[in-house]
């Protein structure tokens, strides 16, 4: 009912033949049934979020006999207890969790050290490809070029199996090294995203600092590289971001706490529901921290983020 | 040619003559590393292997086209095929539209950062807790959707255990943590679009359905080719979802073809027949990509 009188009164105020007559004081009803839609939209996104938080912060017991509640049901920290592992076995049970120890720090710490050093190794090899392709001069440079750019073609699945096994012969299987290196030195959509840029930047300033007797590598490492922090940065967050949530490779290398990074923790942590039914609320807990980081850096650099998604991209 | 670095200081005029390759090739050398050993290889590899027996344990032998004949009689194949199908049609049907109407009204409502920001919240948490948060959501006992359900007066809805919902439940989580990201993608591409267009339109007395339907969305349609071809080979690609909730399950119905390769090679040890199974996977990606690519090509002239 209400939708069919949106419609209606819509339909003169965004496409009236005679806007010039159009009273000022006409509901833009239009744009509400669109703020509406927005709304709607954002509900769906956000929810699970909180939905998140607050089952995290019910009790087991609680959530089984009132899971209606939008609100925390039996409130305790219970579930972020189990998560980082300051509840002994028998108050674990109590509460509906399995009781297994989960060693939280660590895989914590192995997914930063994984993604930090992917970060920083692979965005400073792929900046120098990419000043190699972009400024320097040398025969067979677009035909390597190509082959950087059509190995973007290959689907990751493809490669998975082989560099299991290529990674299982080095003896790297269910280490740290062994989940990073494939992806350490190279991605080819970072030395294309790179590559654009340092094409724009200005020759002029380069030709100066070179007359002055630069080398071309000083120029990359005093010059280039400075004056690209913006998009190494923008390009070091979706770097990192794709790394910190990366779950199938890291399922294949990884067996053992040592080398167990949070994503496939999670998915262990959720196949050892103890015989009462899984523990929803330390599971949210867990997901709700696994999920943290990133959700702060990007609070800390979201414009940044937002902004840099565009063409760039998908091209 | 050794005189790379020298030539620089002793003949700066020749400098734009001067041939960088040394330089080049160092630069170069850690990103080729990557390639060759981490993409090339592997291509090569696994290609071999799908044309051999291997167990791991015992190195590969050779077998020809076996595997490649035992996977066209194979149902289990050619089910999970149709199950990765079917999920790819829900995913990226009901994504797209998704991302466009928030896309659109984006660009007719406002540019606020934090809005944008927002509606990306999703793609920022991994497939794993986006996968596990459903998981409850979605509880048949306890999930809220379900609670909502019956309050509502419907019967409660098995999303994760049934075999018709399975599969449409595993799309729409994925659209959930995809559709913010593909509408600023979307977003990106419409803000290209010049507003000079919308105004003549409006005085000329168009509605906003006709401008959609005139303006934005012929002019959008190369960035809607790319995105499409970009969000399909990411779609056929599932796997973290599938792997956290269902394992395949029940009775397969959810056994994308990626879960089926997982299973091949790691609980059933046949990692011969599990790179065939890569190799169709890759056959797959490449036609779509190539399809999709001749009909964005077909579609472009009436877009500059």
């Amino acid at each position: 009912m209400t939708t069919t009188t949106t419609q209606r009164d819509s339909a003169p105020v965004a496409g009236g033949p005679a806007p010039a007559l159009r009273p000022r004081r006409t509901v833009p009803w239009g744009k509400i049934a669109a703020w509406a839609a927005m709304v709607i939209f954002l509900l769906i996104t956000l929810f699970p979020f909180y939905w998140m938080l607050r089952t995290a912060l019910s009790s087991n017991n609680a959530l089984a006999t009132d899971p209606g509640s939008l609100l925390p049901v039996g409130l305790n920290t219970g579930g972020f207890e189990r998560v980082f592992g300051l509840q002994d076995v028998e108050t674990a049970i109590s509460q509906g969790g399995s009781g297994a120890s989960i060693n939280f720090w660590r895989y914590l710490l192995n997914s930063v050290l994984v993604a930090t050093t992917i970060t920083v190794v692979q965005t400073f090899s792929c900046a120098m490809a990419a000043y190699a392709f972009s400024r320097l001069r040398w025969r067979g440079r677009d035909l390597v070029f190509m082959i950087f750019l059509g190995s973007l073609m290959i689907p990751q699945i493809f490669t998975l199996l082989p560099n299991f096994i290529l990674i299982k012969n080095l003896g790297l299987v269910d280490t740290l090294l062994g989940i990073m290196l494939p992806t350490l030195f190279i991605s080819s959509f970072a030395i294309f995203f790179l590559r654009q840029f340092f094409n724009n930047v200005s020759r002029e300033v380069e030709e100066a600092a070179l007359i002055d007797g630069a080398s071309k590598a000083r120029v990359f490492f005093t010059l280039i590289l400075p004056i690209s922090s913006a998009p190494l940065a923008t390009l070091a967050l979706l770097t990192y971001m794709t790394a910190w949530n990366e779950y199938f490779w890291s399922l294949m290398v990884s067996y053992t706490d040592q080398s167990r990074v949070l994503t496939v923790a999670l998915g262990v942590f959720r196949a050892q529901a103890p015989g009462t039914g899984p523990d929803w609320s330390g599971l949210m807990a867990a997901t709700l921290v696994a999920a943290a980081p990133m959700l702060i850096l990007f609070a800390l650099f979201a414009k940044k983020i937002v902004n840099s998604i565009g063409f760039s991209g998908i091209k | 040619m050794s005189t790379a670095t020298t030539s620089t200081r002793s003949a700066p005029t020749r400098r734009r003559r001067k041939d960088d390759t040394k330089l080049a090739l160092l630069f170069i050398a850690p990103a080729s590393f990557g390639l060759l050993v981490f993409l090339v290889w592997p291509l090569l590899t696994g290609l071999y292997y799908s044309l051999t027996e291997y167990t791991t344990l015992t190195p590969p032998s050779w077998v020809g086209l076996e595997n490649y004949r035992r996977l066209l009689a194979d149902p289990v194949f050619w089910n999970s095929l149709k199950v990765t199908v079917v999920y790819v049609a829900i995913n990226i049907g009901v994504q797209t539209i998704v991302a466009l109407v928030i896309a659109v009204l984006m660009q007719r409502l406002t540019q606020s950062t934090v809005l944008r920001s927002l509606v990306l919240a999703p793609y920022l948490v991994s497939n794993v807790v986006a996968a596990i948060v459903f998981l409850w959501i979605l509880d048949t006992q306890l999930g809220i959707v379900n609670i909502f359900l019956q309050w509502v007066g419907f019967d409660p809805v098995s999303f994760w255990s049934s075999e018709t919902w399975v599969i449409p439940t595993v799309a729409l989580v994925n659209v959930w943590r995809h559709m913010g990201y593909t509408a600023l993608l979307l977003f990106a591409g419409l803000q290209s679009i010049p507003t000079f267009l919308y105004e003549a339109a409006r005085t000329e007395g168009a509605g906003e359905i006709t401008m959609f339907r005139r303006i934005t969305l012929p002019l959008l349609r190369p960035i809607l080719a790319l995105v499409l071809i970009m969000t399909i080979i990411g779609s056929f690609q599932v796997f973290d979802t599938v792997s956290v909730t269902t394992q395949g399950g029940p009775a397969d119905a959810s056994k994308v073809l990626q879960m089926y390769i997982y299973d091949k090679a790691f609980a059933q040890y046949e990692f011969g027949y599990a790179s065939a199974l890569s190799v169709a996977l890759l056959v797959i990606l490449m036609v779509i990509t190539f399809a999709q690519y001749w009909m964005s090509r077909a579609g472009q002239s009436d877009l500059d």
